[in-house]
C-alpha cells in the first residue's frame, strides 16, 4: 500500500516523535508513505478566518502538488493523500469538500494556482487521516497480528480531539460525536481502554497563546477526566493536542493546584512499542511528562481471566436492574 | 394564431375528423386552477389538439373534474357523437375513475377513454413553460393515437370472500378485528408474538387521561380471544400470500409452542418452576427477567406459555423437564412441530406496528455506557405496577430513588442524522413521565429538554399546563451530551446534561441522577420484506404507503390490502384505534357489496401462437397461468390475472396480449408522443 504523505509543519518540529514512530510502524506494516515534494503550510486553524480565498489557495497548492505527483486523476485508482495531523487533515479535506461543492470557488482558487503553474480538479484526491488508513485499510486484525509485546496492564485514555471526525462530512470515518476507532486499535494492541467521555472535546488549540486561562481550563478538564478513570496515559492522534496536554500540564498544575503527571503519547508510539520496537525508535523520551514510569507497567499484569466477571446468578435480595446489552461489544 | 374566439368551448377546431379509423375524439385540457395553467399554455395545447387528425373537438376548462367539466364531456358525447375521449389533466390515480364514469353516463364504454397526465408529469415537474407545453402536446398526441385503437371492455365480477385477515395484535389490529367481528364477519388475527396486546400492553398509563393502559386494553384482548367470529393465531407468522382482492390465500406458519393448548389451564406452575432465568429483551425491553418457559405477563392472552428453545435446558442439553414434571394436566409436549395453515380471506389489514429507535445509535447520550441512562420504554416498564420494580422509580441499582431526573426529547427523531420526522407520541409520553415521577417521587425535580412541545390533540395542551403547574422544568434546546465527566465538586457522581438553553442563549450543565431518552418510533426492521410479501409499498423510512395521505389513509395501492396503526407512520393510541376502525369499516363496506367489479385489464394467450415454452408460467406473480400438457399450450385463468403485463413482455412468441395494453395501442402511443421527433437517420427495414 502506497500513499502520498503530507507531514505538516508540526511533524518537523514539536511532533517529531509522531513522524519517527509512524514511519517505523508503517515499515512494519508494509505501508509506504511518499512525502509530497515541495509542500507548504496548511494555514492551521487561524488563516481561514483571516482570508478565506487565500487560505483555500494555500491548501489547494498542496492538493495540486499531491495530485500531480500521484499521477493525476486519470489513473484507475484515485490518489490518496494521508495527513497525520488533525488540523492538516481537516484543512485538506475541508478545502477539497468545499471546492467540490462550489465551482465558483474552485475557479477562483485555480486562477490563483495557475500563477504557480498548478491546477487542481476538486475530488481528484481522497484525503485520509493516518488513523483511518491504519484501522480501515490495514485493519485491526493485521495490526493485532504484528503485536509481539502486548500492552497488557496499561490503562489508556483514547483522545481524538475535536477536529478529526468533525464536521461530519460524508467521507468521515468515525462517529462525529463519540468515535471508537482508536479505542478498538488500542484494544488490538492489548491495552486496557478506559471510558473517556471527553474524547472528542477541545484541547484549546492555539488558545494557549491568546487566552491562556481558557485554554488551561480546557486542558485541566481533559487531564481530570483521564485521572478520574485511572488512565496511565492519554493517547492522541494530533500534534496540537499532544503539545497542549504535555507542555502545558505543569502550567495547569500551577494554576489549579493539581498534581497531574499524565504522559501524552501518539498512538503510533504505542503501536511501535507493541510491535517490539525500542522506546527510542518511536521517539519516547522527547515528551515533557516522562512516559517511562507509566510504560514500565507494560506486561506487568496480563489481564487476569478473573477480570471478566464470571457469569453468576443474581444473588437473593439483589434488586439491581440488568444493564442494556451492547450489540457491538468487541 | 388567430384571435380568441368568443365561444371557445363551442369551437370545432378540425373539420376532417377521419384519421383512417373513423373515430371521433374529444380532447379536454384541464387548467387545474393554476396547477397546470401556470406552467402549461393550456389554451394553446387545446387549440393545437383540435387540429390533429381524428379530433372532433378540443376544449380547455378550469376544472375538468368538477361537475360542470364532466357535464361538458357528457354533452359532447351526446351532441357531437364522440366515440373516444381524452382528458389531459392529473394522474390517472387521481381522476381516471371520475372521467370513466362520466363517459359511461353518456353511454360511452369507459375503456374508450384515455388520460394524459400533464400535471404530475408536466407542470409540477418543471418551471419551463415552453418545454412543459411542448411535452403536454406530445402526451395529448400519444393519448389520441392510443385512444382510437382502444376497444370497449366489460368489467369482470368476482365474489368477495367475507373473511378477513388482520396481521398484528396491537391496539390497531385488535380494534380492527373486533369491529369486523362485531359486524358479523369472520376474522383471522395473526400475531407474531406469544401474546396479543402489542406495545400498549407494556405501558403503565396513557396520556392525557392517565387511564391505566392495562385496564383499557386487557378487556379488549379477552374479547378478541373469546369472540366467536375471531380465530386468534398467536406465535404465528404469515409466510406467503397469493390471490387478489376478494380471494386471497394466505399461508400461516404456527410456530411450535411446545404446549398442548387444549390441556393447558394457564396455571403458571411451569413458569414458576423453570430453573432458567434470562433477561427479557422483548416484553421487558431488557429491564427484567423471564423464564425459558414464559408468558409476556400474567394477564397475557392467550394464557398458554411458550418454550424458548434457545434457552431451555432440555432443548439445549436434553435434561431438566421440570415443566413437564410439574404440569398438572400433562400439557407440555416437547415433540410439537411448526404447522402450516392456509387461510382463505377476502381482505387483509396490516397492523404490524413500529419499533423503538435504538438509543445506542446516539452514543453521546450514553445509553448502554452510563448505567442510569434509560430509554422511554424501559421507564414505562419501571413505572408499571406489573413491571420489574413493581412501579418504583429507582436507579439501575434497584434501590436508590433519584432526586433529579432529566428527560431528553427527540432522541432519533427530528434529527437529520437519524430520522427527520417527528415521532408524534414522545412529547406527550415525556409529559406523562414528568407527571409520574412527581407522583412517585414527590420531592424529585424533573427537567425536560425539548425542541418544541408538540401537544396537539384533544386535552393534550391542558395536560402540558398541568405538568408545568406541577413544577416540572422545561429547557428548550437539543442536548449536546450526557456525561459523567464532572468539571467541579457540584457535579461529582452525577450525570451531567450539557445543553444550549436557546431561550436564554447560554450553555448549561444540569446534573441529574437519572436520564430518560425519549427514543422515537421507526419502521420495523423487516417492514420492507413484509411489504414485499403483501405486495404494497414502503416510503423512504420504511413506513407502509397509503393510497392517499389525506383522503385514503388506510387503503394501499394494492386492492384488498389495508393498513392501520403505526406501521403506516408514527402514531399514538387514539390515532391507531381510529385507523383500526377505519380499516374495518372499509373492509365491511367491501364485503357488503358481495361481488366486486374488477378491471377487465387481463392477459390472454393466443393458443395458435403459443410455443409451449412455459416461460410465462413461473413468471406470473399471481399463479394465473396454467399449462395444458395435452395441447402443450399455456392459458391465462382470467379470474386470477391482475393485468400486470409481466407475461406479455416476456413471451418470446408475442402470443400473449394484455387487454387495454395491446402492442398496437402502446406502439401507437409511443409514436404519438414522438410526433415532433426528428426523422432518424438510420434506415429501418420493416419486418414482414
Amino acid at each position: 500500500m502506497r500513499y502520498s504523505y503530507y507531514p505538516g509543519c508540526s511533524l518537523e518540529r514539536n511532533a517529531g516523535a509522531y513522524h519517527t514512530s509512524l514511519m517505523a510502524v508503517a515499515a512494519q506494516l508494509g505501508v509506504e508513505f511518499a512525502e509530497v515534494d515541495d509542500w507548504n503550510c496548511c494555514g492551521a486553524t487561524e488563516f481561514i478566518a483571516v482570508n478565506r480565498l487565500r487560505a483555500y489557495a494555500l491548501v489547494s497548492r498542496n492538493l495540486a502538488l499531491a495530485a500531480r505527483q500521484t499521477g493525476g486523476s486519470n489513473g484507475a485508482a484515485k490518489g490518496q493523500l494521508v495527513a497525520p495531523c488533525s488540523a492538516c487533515y481537516l484543512n485538506l479535506s475541508k478545502v477539497d469538500h468545499y471546492l467540490s461543492e462550489s465551482p465558483a470557488l474552485a475557479s477562483d482558487v485555480n486562477q490563483a494556482l495557475a500563477a504557480g503553474g498548478l491546477s487542481y480538479a476538486p475530488g481528484s484526491l481522497r484525503v485520509r487521516h493516518l488513523l483511518d488508513v491504519l484501522v480501515n485499510d490495514v485493519g485491526y486484525e493485521k495490526v493485532a497480528a504484528r503485536v509481539c509485546r502486548p500492552l497488557h496492564g496499561l490503562r489508556v485514555a483514547p483522545y481524538y480531539g475535536c477536529l478529526v471526525v468533525r464536521p461530519g462530512f460524508r467521507e468521515r470515518f468515525d462517529d462525529p460525536e463519540y468515535p471508537t476507532s482508536l479505542d478498538r486499535l488500542m484494544r488490538a494492541l492489548g491495552a486496557t481502554v478506559v471510558d473517556f467521555p471527553l474524547k472528542a472535546h477541545c484541547c484549546g488549540g492555539h488558545m494557549t497563546q491568546i487566552s491562556r486561562d481558557v485554554a488551561l481550563e480546557l486542558i485541566r478538564r481533559l487531564l481530570k477526566n483521564a485521572a478520574d478513570y485511572q488512565a496511565d496515559l492519554i493517547v492522541t492522534l494530533c500534534p496540537m493536542c499532544q503539545l497542549n496536554l504535555d507542555a502545558f500540564q505543569e502550567s495547569v498544575n500551577g494554576l489549579f493546584g493539581t498534581e497531574y503527571r499524565i504522559p501524552i503519547l501518539f498512538f503510533t508510539q504505542l503501536m511501535g512499542l507493541a510491535f517490539g520496537l525500542s522506546p527510542a525508535a518511536v521517539g519516547i523520551g522527547k515528551e515533557f511528562i516522562d512516559a517511562r514510569p507509566a510504560l514500565a507497567k507494560i506486561g506487568a499484569a496480563a489481564p487476569a481471566a478473573a477480570e471478566a466477571a464470571p457469569k453468576r446468578k443474581p444473588r437473593r435480595g439483589d434488586q439491581s436492574l440488568p444493564l442494556p446489552q451492547m450489540s457491538e461489544e468487541e | 394564431m388567430s384571435a380568441e374566439t368568443p365561444d371557445r368551448a363551442r369551437r370545432d377546431h378540425h373539420a376532417t375528423p377521419d384519421a383512417g379509423h373513423g373515430e371521433r375524439v374529444g380532447v379536454y385540457v384541464c387548467h387545474c386552477g393554476h396547477n397546470i395553467a401556470n406552467t402549461v399554455a393550456v389554451e394553446e395545447v387545446a387549440e393545437w389538439a383540435g387540429q390533429q387528425p381524428g379530433v372532433v373537438v378540443a376544449r380547455d376548462y378550469k376544472f375538468m373534474c368538477s361537475s360542470l367539466g364532466q357535464e361538458l364531456i357528457e354533452q359532447d358525447i351526446q351532441q357531437l357523437g364522440l366515440n373516444r375521449v381524452v382528458v389531459a389533466a392529473c394522474s390517472p390515480h387521481m381522476h381516471e375513475k371520475t372521467f370513466r364514469s362520466a363517459c359511461q353516463r353518456a353511454g360511452l364504454n369507459p375503456y374508450l377513454f384515455e388520460m394524459a397526465n400533464i400535471r404530475e408529469m408536466g407542470s409540477w415537474a418543471t418551471n419551463d413553460r415552453e418545454a412543459a407545453t411542448q411535452k403536454a402536446k406530445a402526451q395529448v398526441k400519444g393519448a389520441v393515437e392510443r385512444v382510437v385503437r382502444q376497444q370497449p371492455l366489460e368489467p369482470l365480477y368476482v365474489d368477495i370472500n367475507p373473511n378477513t385477515l388482520v396481521v398484528g395484535g396491537g391496539v390497531a389490529g385488535l380494534t380492527a378485528a373486533l369491529e369486523l367481528a362485531n359486524a358479523g364477519y369472520h376474522v383471522y388475527l395473526v400475531e407474531r408474538d406469544s401474546s396479543i396486546g402489542g406495545h400498549m400492553a407494556k405501558l403503565d398509563k396513557t396520556f392525557p387521561t392517565l387511564d391505566c393502559a392495562a385496564c383499557i386494553l386487557t378487556p379488549k384482548m379477552v374479547d378478541v380471544a373469546n369472540h366467536p367470529n375471531i380465530t386468534l393465531m398467536t406465535w404465528s407468522e404469515v409466510v406467503a400470500v397469493h390471490g387478489y382482492v376478494g380471494n386471497f390465500t394466505v399461508r400461516v406458519r404456527k410456530k411450535a409452542r411446545y404446549i398442548k393448548e387444549d390441556l393447558c389451564t394457564g396455571c403458571g406452575t411451569c413458569v414458576e418452576k423453570c430453573p432458567v432465568r434470562i433477561i427479557d429483551q422483548n416484553f421487558e425491553v431488557g429491564l427484567g427477567y423471564r423464564k425459558a418457559i414464559y408468558r409476556n405477563f400474567p394477564q397475557a392472552v392467550p394464557k398458554y406459555p411458550v418454550i424458548d428453545t434457545a434457552n431451555c435446558t432440555f432443548f439445549q442439553r436434553g435434561k431438566c423437564r421440570a415443566c413437564e414434571i410439574v404440569c398438572p394436566t400433562d400439557a407440555i409436549d416437547f415433540n410439537q412441530k411448526d404447522t402450516i395453515v392456509d387461510l382463505e380471506v377476502g381482505n387483509i389489514i396490516l397492523a404490524t406496528g413500529y419499533e423503538q429507535f435504538d438509543a445506542r445509535r446516539v452514543p453521546q447520550y450514553g445509553y448502554g455506557r452510563l448505567a442510569n441512562v434509560f430509554t422511554s420504554m424501559e421507564f414505562e416498564r419501571m413505572v408499571n405496577a406489573a413491571g420489574p420494580t413493581a412501579g418504583r422509580v429507582v436507579l439501575r441499582d434497584g434501590v436508590t430513588v433519584p432526586k433529579r431526573v432529566g428527560i431528553i426529547h427527540c432522541v432519533g427523531s427530528r434529527d437529520k442524522n437519524y430520522h427527520e420526522y417527528c415521532s408524534r407520541a414522545c412529547c406527550m409520553a415525556a409529559l406523562k413521565f414528568a407527571h409520574l415521577v412527581h407522583e412517585r417521587v414527590p420531592e424529585a425535580e424533573v427537567f425536560n429538554f425539548y425542541i418544541d412541545i408538540r401537544a396537539s390533540g384533544k386535552h393534550y395542551e391542558e395536560f402540558y399546563h398541568r405538568v408545568l403547574s406541577e413544577g416540572a422544568h422545561f429547557i428548550r434546546g437539543r442536548v449536546a451530551e450526557v456525561t459523567d465527566a464532572a468539571r467541579g465538586p457540584g457535579e461529582e457522581g452525577q450525570l451531567i446534561i450539557q445543553v444550549e438553553d436557546t431561550l436564554i442563549g447560554k450553555q448549561r450543565r444540569i446534573p441529574v441522577d437519572m436520564v430518560i431518552l425519549m427514543a422515537g418510533m421507526e419502521a420495523r426492521k423487516d417492514a420492507r420484506q413484509v411489504a414485499a410479501l403483501f405486495g404494497l409499498g414502503c416510503d423512504y423510512d420504511g413506513w407502509f404507503t397509503e393510497r392517499h395521505a389525506k383522503l385514503d389513509p388506510v387503503v394501499t395501492m394494492t386492492e384488498g390490502i389495508l393498513v392501520a396503526g403505526a406501521c403506516q407512520g408514527p402514531k399514538a393510541i387514539p390515532e391507531s384505534v381510529a385507523q383500526g376502525s377505519a380499516a374495518a369499516a372499509r373492509v365491511a363496506g367491501m364485503i357488503g357489496q358481495r361481488v366486486m367489479k374488477m378491471e377487465p385489464v387481463r392477459a390472454s394467450i393466443d393458443a395458435a401462437s403459443c410455443s409451449g415454452c412455459r416461460i410465462c408460467n413461473n413468471l406470473c406473480p399471481y399463479h394465473a397461468i396454467t399449462f395444458h400438457e395435452d395441447r402443450k399450450v399455456s392459458e391465462v385463468i382470467t379470474a386470477l390475472c391482475q393485468g400486470c403485463g409481466a407475461c406479455v413482455a416476456a413471451c418470446p412468441s408475442a402470443a400473449i396480449s394484455g387487454a387495454h395494453f395491446t402492442r398496437d395501442q402502446v406502439l401507437a402511443q409511443i409514436e404519438g408522443i414522438l410526433w415532433d421527433a426528428r426523422q432518424p437517420e438510420v434506415l429501418w427495414l420493416e419486418p414482414q
